[in-house]
């Protein structure tokens, strides 16, 4: 997994609410048996008119090549719905590093945290004024301190994030790395409860 | 100190926990299905790992599978491939499969419960978000990612954070044409599609006791859409006779000392919850949603609300966005409203109470020419019992379409698809845009309400129906 620290980046911002991740990636999709190639159908039957690549839907933010960036910005509980791990992989093989939203549904933020994709919780203030910003303006999130700032504004909050799960951000290690590490107390623990 | 039926499950599993961060919780139960597996089995083969206790983990093939000639091999490539990776990667890490063609095959939240496998106390994960289901026995138990899915079988463990606890209380009698799914759909409509967010929920009230083990596995499957990470229900003498003698439940002394062991498994009196709820039963009628999410639901006899009754403007806009997805407008009724498609399966409503419950509407009835009714059983299991009561030929009478197990037309996946713009009242879990198909319309509702609406052919109160229920 890669590490974390420090993004700075524009954002492209999708202001709907309760994106599914059956919108993230339709389970059409999901027949793949490896992780790879799921961002070119990011958000599939919202980027295109039946289907069709070459039928792009002009009003779909993702068409919009003034909106790029390395930190998609959405609507309050992101990413609500089926389990599928794909979402996540879908999000950052298109090249995202962050997902910013007032609000994220538990499976999907532990997925993207453990593929070093960084979900950020802000308050509904801030991301109302993060998405008045022009297409130009960067947002930096730096995980070390737990802040998103609105650059070039003196705007900035402070987000939560478990203290282990930043640990294995920061160093790019994952769950299984440590799980791996503890299997005599895993061992011990299967041994007492018999 | 009291304790929840959760806290002490959840005690009773911690391996350790780290300062300032997650327990490392064990898992009793791993149920793997072909889509959110292949990758955590590379992820533990490039780790050069093997599956650390294969004993726990059991496998099927039901989301991908096709639910016509499923002795044939499988039309689509990639579907084919995907199901076979099961079955190589089941062989070489030891993993008991009920693949395509086995007559344990089925949905992976029918199959565990209808084999006696979920039991009360457990620990269970799968990679899928309506593992939720299994919960109705008294179990922790809780959808997964993939990553998560590598960890269980590199470790038998996860790394989690406590969650907090939330009680629902269902209090009172069920009015008549209201059941259990009617109950779930009315608590999400209620608290919303992110109201149980970061919860556990157990559900309590004289009206979830008198419940069937059916009946509340529907409940604790839908945790998940009001963004419970699971949901559960204290084991009683409905659970003890559900799961007796069942293939892998446990027999004779071991069978006296397990649920000796489960009695003990209830919330004591004054242990704290961080949110409860209560409802009366009495105020909850059959229930149907118009819209993209399980929380837009109303009573069936009610009215889309209007946009001007929401104050907050993101709400509205949603809802709009919503309402122009499903052709919809706010303040019209759906009764009366054509409908194209019934459904009637997936791991909410497929098990064999609710196809009784079906057949008990549509007997002696024919369907409207106007909708296609699909019927899919849950389980080969369940096929089975369909046949051995005769409930497959009031079906057939009746014009239904009776598939084969699996996941079906509930996540457009596989075959089984609902076209663009068509409505389908469907007994799944998920109204999703797109969810049946793309560009399909999906009312959720119980299986009266599907069945009652397939015999007309539009949206139906199936109180006006029939006095029989």
């Amino acid at each position: 997994m890669k590490a974390f620290t420090v993004l700075t980046s524009t954002f492209v911002p999708l202001p709907v609410e309760n994106i599914d991740t059956d919108q993230i990636i339709p389970a059409r999709f999901l027949k793949a048996t490896t992780k790879e190639g799921f961002g070119k159908n990011l958000f599939r039957d919202w980027r295109y008119v039946n289907n069709d690549e070459a039928k792009p839907k002009p009003d779909f933010v993702l068409n919009q090549p003034q909106y790029r960036g390395e930190i998609l910005v959405a609507g309050k509980n992101f990413g609500c719905g089926s389990s599928r791990e794909h979402a996540a992989w879908s999000i950052l093989d298109y090249g995202f590093r962050a997902v910013v939203s007032s609000f994220f549904a538990d499976i999907f933020k532990n997925n993207a945290l453990n593929n070093g994709v960084l979900p950020v919780q802000v308050s509904d203030e801030f991301l109302a004024e993060i998405f008045k910003q022009p297409n130009d303006s960067t947002l930096t999130i730096d995980l070390e301190k737990q802040t998103i700032s609105i650059d070039g504004t003196a705007k900035k909050e402070y987000f939560e994030i478990n203290e282990y799960k930043k640990t294995c951000l920061l160093n790019g290690y994952d769950d299984i790395d440590f799980l791996l590490s503890i299997k005599d107390d895993i061992v011990q623990y299967e041994e007492a409860r018999k | 100190m009291s304790k929840t039926l959760f806290d002490k499950i959840w005690d009773r599993h911690v391996v350790k926990t780290i300062p300032n961060g997650p327990s490392v919780l064990y898992i009793d139960k791993h149920f793997i299905h072909e889509v959110t597996s292949p990758q955590a089995f590379r992820g533990i083969e490039n780790r050069g790992v093997s599956v650390f206790r294969p004993k726990q983990v059991v496998a099927t093939a039901d989301h991908n599978v096709p639910t016509i000639n499923q002795h044939l091999p499988i039309r689509d490539e990639l579907s084919r491939h995907q199901v076979s990776k099961l079955a190589e990667n089941c062989a070489n890490h030891n993993i008991e499969l009920y693949g395509l063609g086995h007559p344990f095959q089925g949905i992976v939240h029918v199959i565990g419960p209808e084999l006696g496998i979920t039991q009360p106390g457990m620990t269970i994960v799968c990679g899928d978000s309506h593992t939720s289901t299994h919960g109705a026995f008294g179990s922790i138990a809780f959808g997964i990612g993939t990553s998560e899915v590598e960890m269980v079988f590199a470790s038998q463990c996860l790394l989690q954070s406590k969650p907090k606890q939330m009680r629902i209380n269902i209090d009172g009698k069920l009015g008549r044409g209201v059941v259990s799914k009617d109950i779930i759909l009315y608590i999400i409509s209620k608290i919303s599609a992110s109201g149980a967010t970061g919860y556990f929920v157990e559900y309590a009230g004289s009206a979830i006791r008198e419940l069937s083990m059916e009946a509340r596995m529907t409940i604790c499957n839908m945790s998940i859409e009001m963004g419970a990470r699971g949901g559960m229900i204290a084991p009683d003498e409905t659970t003890f006779n559900y799961m007796k003698g069942r293939l892998f439940a446990p027999k004779g002394d071991e069978w006296e000392r397990k649920v000796a062991e489960w009695k003990k498994l209830c919330t004591d009196d004054y242990a704290k919850f961080d949110t409860e709820l209560n409802i009366k039963a009495a105020d909850i009628e059959p229930m149907i949603t118009y819209g993209t999410n399980p929380g837009l639901g109303i009573p069936i006899v009610g009215a889309i609300p209007q946009t001007e009754a929401i104050p907050d403007e993101n709400e509205r806009r949603n809802l709009l966005k919503a309402l122009e997805y499903m052709g919809l407008q706010p303040g019209r009724k759906l009764l009366g409203m054509p409908v194209q498609h019934i459904f009637i399966g997936s791991c909410t409503n497929s098990r064999i109470e609710d196809l009784r419950m079906v057949a008990g509407i549509v007997k002696g009835r024919k369907k409207s020419s106007d909708v296609e009714v699909m019927i899919v059983p849950g389980s080969q299991q369940v096929a089975e019992q369909v046949r051995k009561e005769g409930l497959d030929r009031i079906f057939e009478e009746a014009g239904f379409e009776i598939r084969q197990a699996g996941c079906s037309a509930c996540l457009g996946m596989n075959e089984d698809k609902i076209p663009a713009g068509h409505y389908c009242i469907s007994t799944s879990n998920r109204n999703f845009e797109g969810r049946q198909g793309a560009g399909a319309r999906t009312l959720l509702a119980s299986p009266l309400t599907a069945a009652a609406s397939a015999i007309t052919g539009v949206v139906t109160d199936v109180r006006e129906l029939t006095k029989e229920i």
